[in-house]
């Protein structure tokens, strides 16, 4: 048996009387790859960022090497050997790799002025000695979002790190970058450090790690090793019930209904290329591809939130072309955005500000907004919905992730849109609220509504749509029909290799 | 979040009196501690004369006031109140008594003059995204470039009595006309900010601009009419304040922009956008008016004036800071206690 470097026994975590942590045990031992597991919210950033010192857990004790200590600060995390590399870049771009390595820490002449040509030397043999190939005098700004990761695992082993997390390191590496990242997690295993791997793509998962733990809804479900376990075992410990009823839909018969939005050759420069498809009443598009494919751009351009160069949409067989959102919305289109924060809600007014603030027009009497009409459509969303909110009133922003999303689907369906755009309509939403998100959108498909439904997560894209399209670097990389739908032919296309 | 759910909370939020004072409670608090410490040093304070006096001399504030917590909560800011304020006034007075203008006529450009620099500015802010400290300071010179240039400096006075009467006339014989202004100003912004789809575009664009664009809202319009809107609001602060002094003075409006910021943020009005309330601005308003005229019935003097007023404002945003703090206190604790 190995040594264990690192015991988290019983973390508990709250926010505003919610638990995001309701007792996580958790232990690595020296030199493995952990994978740890779990739904969007299900509490593994949050886990993370307690071992990182960021948040400090309300109960339960964390050791490393045998030995009780309290992490209540990123200093403390350093100073226990725990490296976090985040999911987002916090290198400071316009400075050179060797000055990002030694920030806060740069080695002095003694003179007391930086000594510029040590810092290089030394960086250089940090980097080579994780066989990675970076000339450390360049600025990071200059790098690939590849080797500025790279760059983070230096720094994090140049502080004695021994125990590494990687929050989905992969999520926007290429194959080849990908295969880069696992030798380099090769290397670190061979000098002993431990390594925590949070990624949602199993092929991944069952490559590289000695174990998974998998956590749901903030609760510890169990640990396997890797060779004894598959794919399907896994995803039902996440999910926590069986696939077949977290997903509600009722196909129907497509070929007979009418096409509700049709895009032709759809381009603009630089972004997407030539995209045309078709959406039926009462069908779901899924649009499958890699963060970054142009998918959450081609929905927007036919939003009218941006311009395209070229090409023609058709809304019920008449071409259309929106200047702008409000137009879009006039004509019966919807786009719930991706990133509910930032595009989504107003965060700091109410649940009932952000559920009627595009559909107002209905709620006029003269140039006065008519209280009784608005109320009455917030309560038939938050019913709809199942929406939980101590009151309309209170701000969106103290919402929990799935709560806000279905206040920005409400607002959406009181647009009442015949053509419904959702981009990644359940990203970061805890599990139950997927559930009752999926049969939502499957209520409004039976109703006769298009949906497109833009989506990173596979399983969502093959038990909810009828047809997929597949967006690779902007351009159609293929359309699949529900028959053909797996995840490798949707991966197959997704990161190419398919010609 | 249940677990914190208030029972009292549903009744109160439905009652706007309540209200009023509830969501203005530092302000209302530190007016209230302001003029039970004046009038108990000068009994002059609380007389029926000196509350009609303190009406009249916030009422110029208060107009560019209602109009700067518009901008504000949109996010932006407008320096150029002021110079709109002397260059309107200058010129209605200058159009009546150089240009033989008739008095309405005078009036009516006198006032569009203020509008077409509010809709400028709005124009570019909103076109061009130029910030709108830069443009509304650059409107500022403009206008107050042109009202020197026009008047040469000097002071034009004005003796027309029906022209001084919108400035110190009075309803019924007691209500000094810029108050009944005042009032009826304070009604139609707060309907406007309140009940209509223009005022919760307003909050929406100021509170999430990438979400209110995408949700529908034209926030090129809302921009424009904001800004124009507070360029008639200054304009007629403009003619308001020359018919009360009967001239046109081309250095009237000096500062005035400060005292209506000052009003919206001691109103609570937040200066990155998407909160701020009308009666907090009046509040405001009310508090630098009675600093200045308690302080002027006590006998001092008006360099200690600005300092006294220079602490009032700062403490009053302190109470407001700790007032935030304090309820998400609360809030932690009622969280814990569960």
């Amino acid at each position: 048996m190995k040594q264990t470097v690192l015991e988290m026994i019983g973390i508990k975590k709250s926010f505003s009387g919610i638990y995001a942590l309701s007792g996580i045990d958790f232990n690595l031992q020296q030199g493995e790859v952990h994978a740890l597991l779990g739904e969007n919210g299900a509490g593994k950033s949050t886990l993370i960022k307690v071992l990182g010192g960021i948040y400090q857990p309300d109960e339960g004790t964390i050791k490393v090497r045998g030995k009780e200590v309290k992490i209540n600060g990123v200093p403390a995390a350093r100073e226990n050997g725990i490296g976090i590399i985040h999911q987002e870049i916090v290198l400071v771009p316009y400075l050179t790799v060797a000055q990002n390595l030694f920030l806060g820490r740069e080695i002095e002449t003694s003179y007391k002025t930086v000594n510029k040509a040590e810092m290089n030397r030394r960086a250089a043999e940090m980097i080579a000695s994780l066989g990675v190939k970076i000339d450390a005098d360049t600025l990071v700004g200059n790098l690939t979002i590849a080797q500025q990761q790279m760059v983070e695992i230096v720094k994090a082993v140049s502080f004695n790190g021994n125990i590494i997390v990687m929050d989905e390191p992969t999520s926007s590496l290429s194959n080849e970058e990908v295969e880069q990242l696992f030798q380099i997690i090769g290397e670190l295993k061979k000098k002993q450090v431990s390594i925590i791997y949070i990624s949602h793509r199993m092929e991944e998962l069952f490559r590289i790690s000695d174990r998974v733990t998998v956590i749901r809804d903030g609760m510890y479900v169990g640990t396997k090793k890797t060779s004894e376990t598959n794919p399907n075992e896994l995803v039902a410990m996440m999910v926590g019930r069986d696939l077949e009823s977290f997903y509600t839909r009722d196909y129907c018969d497509m070929k007979k209904a009418e096409v509700a939005l049709k895009v032709e050759e759809l381009t603009q420069e630089g972004v997407f290329d030539g995209i045309s498809f078709q959406v039926h009443k009462g069908e779901i598009l899924g649009f499958a591809g890699l963060v970054g494919a142009g998918r959450s751009e081609i929905m927007e351009s036919i939003f009218g939130a941006r311009g395209y160069t070229s090409g023609t949409v058709y809304l019920h067989g008449k071409k259309v072309r929106f200047k702008n959102p409000m137009q879009a919305i006039k004509a019966g289109i919807a786009l719930v955005p991706e990133d509910r924060k930032k595009q989504g809600l107003v965060l700091g007014n109410s649940v009932s500000f952000n559920m009627t603030l595009s559909s107002l027009r209905f709620y006029m009497n003269g140039i006065a907004i008519n209280e009784k009409k608005r109320k009455k459509v917030v309560q038939e969303y938050t019913d709809m919905l199942r929406l939980k909110a101590a009151s309309p009133e209170i701000e969106a922003g103290s919402l929990s992730g799935g709560n806000q999303q279905k206040v920005v689907l409400g607002k959406w369906l009181a647009t009442k849109p015949d053509v419904l755009i959702l981009d990644e309509p359940t990203r970061g939403v805890d599990v139950n609220a997927k559930f009752e998100i999926y049969s939502v959108i499957n209520e409004l498909a039976k109703q006769g509504i298009a949906i497109v439904m833009v989506s990173s997560e596979l399983p969502e894209i093959i038990n909810m749509c009828d047809n997929v399209c597949v967006i690779r670097g902007g351009k159609l990389a293929g359309k699949l029909s529900r028959e053909e739908l797996t995840q490798e032919e949707i991966m197959k296309y997704a990161a190419g290799g398919v010609e | 979040m249940i677990m914190i759910k208030n029972k009292k909370k549903p009744i109160i939020l439905d009652n706007p009196v309540i209200n009023m004072f509830r969501y203005n409670i530092g302000i209302v608090a530190v007016l209230l501690i302001m003029c039970i410490i004046i009038s108990f040093a000068t009994n002059k304070f609380l007389t029926a004369a000196n509350v009609v006096s303190v009406l009249r001399q916030i009422s110029i504030n208060t107009y560019i006031a209602l109009g700067m917590t518009l901008i504000i909560i949109l996010g932006h800011i407008d320096l150029s109140v002021g110079a709109i304020v002397a260059m309107s006034g200058t010129l209605t007075v200058g159009f009546i008594v150089n240009q033989g203008l008739p008095i309405s006529a005078a009036i009516l450009l006198g006032i569009l003059i203020g509008v077409v620099t509010g809709f400028v500015s709005g124009f570019v802010v909103s076109h061009f995204r130029v910030p709108a400290f830069i443009i509304t300071m650059a409107m500022m010179n403009i206008a107050s470039g042109i009202a020197y240039v026009y008047s040469g400096g000097q002071s034009t006075r004005i003796t027309d009595d029906f022209f001084a009467e919108i400035g110190t006339g009075y309803l019924f014989e007691v209500i000094p006309l810029p108050v009944v202004y005042m009032v009826f100003l304070i009604a139609i912004v707060s309907f406007l900010l309140n009940k209509t789809k223009f005022g919760t575009y307003v909050y929406a664009i100021g509170g999430n601009r990438e979400s209110a664009s995408l949700s529908g809202v034209p926030i090129k319009r809302i921009e424009i009419i904001v800004f124009t809107l507070s360029g008639f609001l200054s304009a007629f602060a403009g003619l308001v304040l020359c018919s009360r002094m009967y001239s046109g003075q081309p250095s009237v409006g000096n500062g005035y922009e400060l005292d209506a910021i000052a009003a919206c943020v001691l109103g609570g009005t937040s200066m990155s956008g998407g909160k701020g309330r009308i009666s907090g601005t009046v509040f405001g308003a009310m508090v630098i008016g009675i600093i200045s005229n308690g302080l002027n019935l006590i006998g001092v003097s008006s360099y200690w004036q600005l300092i006294i007023k220079g602490l009032i404002i700062a403490c009053a945003v302190l109470l407001d800071v700790q007032k935030g703090k304090i309820r998400n206190l609360k809030k932690k604790k009622a969280v814990n206690n569960n």
